[in-house]
């Protein structure tokens, strides 16, 4: 065991726990509001990087400009996926909204290679590249950002639901649909609203990670751990987002840099860690951290 | 219900349970077998290939609507467990064991794992369930890449040889669609003669309402788990299949993204039909075969997109086609093929 380099593995986790905990603050902002697990949360995320990177190099745009004009992509398709794919689907089986948003999956893969092309790019970059050094420890300082903007976008919605009229709308409408919409409440906008709230938090994590790791179709690979981390924080819950973002994280940089044998460290158990951990989840407390647990009657 | 021919009565107990009820279903049926059988002496290996493809693909989704159709569980590991039945068909004939054993030994064994990660089903459902085979899909790739490469190949896989019988070598699209088209037309037989027995009423039973089956007296859990193993024994089947005939597989075959295919496929066929998975496989991989083909035209009418056009149109395509199954007919192809047939046999009157 590589107990001497345990800090940095630490704080790789936990830094790359922060980029899961951001796709999964995405993730439960559209459960909580209309029930829908989004798989198609990775490719928005994808698309940011590919319409940010868009906006530089045909329109010249700065990086910060292109941020700005991918957030309000975002706005759009997150309303429009809402409006065309989600809603005539209320009141259909989970099996519909499953597919609905793996569909929307492939629908943005297939677009952003024939719009943009599938070759790898490279954003202009946005913060100085050089790590940041505390004692032993280096870090990517484009992870400690993003890190950041997770706890940032995790205060601002905390804020959000507890002090805002659109904010208390969804927590009623994520409470009961048909209450809510007997007191008054559009239903449908709130569905709305979720879902480009969803996106922009996608895009934002988007072109934070292109930062890092380049433009590319592969970046929508990242989601798929954010999905044992909303299982673990629990479908329903924000603060649960966080927490189980920054554990998958830090359980996947450990179990896959700890060991030291070389036999043990072939087998690339951090792949699979986070899986395994969600199995485990699953069958001890499948409501999660934080989730609700449902209460079925016939 | 669908609509009874004319003068077609039932006056036997046999003749009411029938599939095939008259002479002349009789007569088409075996003109289709002898047709289907008859097929590779008459058409190219293109045509086969497509067909070999569209075969191991029915095969998968059988089993897939026995547990999506039928039972009403959402399963992201199918590809997975198809996995399984090609490693463990290759590693077996590898080592000398006939191709007809390891078929069947393969079936079981993605069976058995098929019940392994259906085990959480004791205790959760819907889509819990469904982020549990998801893990599935993660893991057995993971397997099959990185355990004991002396026997699964690690990431470049496993070269795998041709089933042989009595001289035969089964190496070519011709030969391979014997075998393919023989398991494909029993999977179809045994998958639409389940949908009738106690096994696949309560399967029904489990899918409409698993509160109200249970108080029933069915016992959900093992007839969950038997769907699950169905379902993974028809995957491992077909994965045994697609290694022999592909001769060479690698983890990297078996991905999610196949899974989704295979989902896309139960969903556009029409779940909870034995006719769904022909029409729902033939059409997307149809589609597929439409867009490799047409995307090389496509390319010189838009050159500025050409090099993206054949990664990105498929998954354009088969998403945007779900999408609108999805929406417009959740009930898919085969409930479309329903409604013909029941407007041709009550034409020219509209009801």
């Amino acid at each position: 065991m590589n107990w001497d380099l345990f800090p940095q593995f630490l704080a790789t986790g936990l830094l790359t726990g922060g980029i899961y905990a951001l796709i999964a603050l995405g993730l439960v902002l559209i459960y909580k509001s209309s029930r829908v697990f989004n798989f198609a949360q990775g490719h928005v995320l994808m698309l940011g990087a590919f319409v940010a990177w868009w906006f530089t190099e045909n329109l010249g745009w700065s990086i910060w400009m292109a941020f700005l004009a991918a957030i309000g992509v975002a706005v759009l398709v997150g309303l429009a996926v809402e409006r065309l794919a989600l809603r005539p689907l209320i009141g259909q089986p989970i099996l519909a909204t499953v597919m609905m948003t793996l569909a929307l999956a492939q629908v943005l893969q297939g677009a952003v290679i024939l719009v943009f092309g599938a070759y790898q790019r490279s954003l202009p970059t946005m913060f100085p590249l050089q790590p940041l050094i505390l004692g032993d420890v280096r870090l990517k300082l484009n992870l400690v950002l993003a890190f950041a903007v997770a706890l940032i976008g995790f205060a601002v919605f905390v804020f959000f639901f507890r002090f805002t009229r659109a904010g208390l709308a969804m927590r009623a409408a994520a409470e009961d649909h048909q209450l809510a919409q007997s007191v008054g409440l559009s239903v449908p906008r709130i569905f709305g609203l979720a879902w480009a709230i969803a996106s922009v938090v996608a895009m934002v994590g988007g072109v934070l990670l292109a930062n890092i790791s380049g433009v590319e179709t592969n970046l929508s690979v990242i989601a798929l751990k954010a999905f044992p981390a909303v299982l673990f924080g629990g479908l329903e819950s924000i603060p649960g987002a966080i927490i189980g973002g920054l554990t998958v994280g830090v359980i996947e940089s450990l179990v896959g840099g700890l060991p030291q044998d070389p036999a043990i460290r072939s087998l690339h158990l951090g792949d699979i860690a986070p899986y395994v951990f969600m199995l485990l989840v699953l069958m001890a407390r499948p409501e999660g951290l934080f989730g609700l647990k449902r209460i079925e009657r016939i | 219900m669908a609509l009874r021919l004319a003068g077609d009565f039932d006056t036997s107990y046999g003749h009411d349970m029938a599939v095939i009820r008259t002479r002349g279903q009789w007569l088409m049926t075996l003109v289709f077998l002898v047709a289907l059988f008859a097929l590779p002496f008459f058409a190219g290996s293109g045509v086969l290939g497509t067909l070999n493809l569209i075969g191991i693909s029915i095969i998968v989704v059988h089993g897939l609507n026995l547990l999506v159709g039928y039972t009403g569980q959402i399963s992201l590991g199918q590809a997975a467990f198809m996995s399984v039945g090609a490693y463990t068909s290759a590693v077996l004939v590898k080592n000398g064991v006939s191709f007809w054993l390891a078929l069947p030994t393969a079936g079981f064994v993605a069976g058995m794992v098929g019940l392994l990660f259906g085990l959480p089903a004791l205790r959760i459902k819907g889509f819990y369930l469904a982020m549990a085979t998801l893990s599935a899909q993660f893991i057995i790739p993971w397997f099959f890449r990185n355990v004991r490469e002396d026997i699964f190949g690690g990431m470049p896989g496993l070269r795998v040889p041709p089933p042989e019988l009595g001289g035969i070598i089964f190496n070519s699209q011709q030969t391979m669609y014997f075998p393919i088209m023989g398991v494909v037309v029993l999977c179809t037989i045994v998958a639409k003669n389940i949908a009738r027995t106690r096994l696949g009423r309560a399967f029904v039973a489990i899918r409409d309402s698993d509160l109200a089956a249970e108080v029933l007296g069915i016992h959900g859990f093992t007839y969950k788990l038997r769907a699950f193993f169905l379902s993974a024994f028809y995957a491992g089947l077909a994965g045994s299949l697609w290694a022999h005939y592909a001769r060479s597989i690698n983890p990297e075959q078996f991905s999610l993204l196949n899974s989704v295919w295979y989902l896309g496929m139960v969903i556009v066929g029409g779940m909870g039909s034995a006719l769904g998975p022909i029409l729902g496989a033939t059409f997307i991989r149809l589609l597929e075969e439409t867009t490799i083909q047409f995307s090389p035209l496509l390319g010189k009418i838009f050159p500025e997109v050409q090099a993206g056009l054949l990664a990105g149109l498929g998954p354009l395509l088969f998403g945007l086609v779900l999408m609108l199954f999805l929406v417009f007919e959740p009930r898919g192809l085969a409930h479309r093929w329903e409604l013909l047939k029941a407007a041709w046999r009550l034409r020219p009157f509209a009801h």
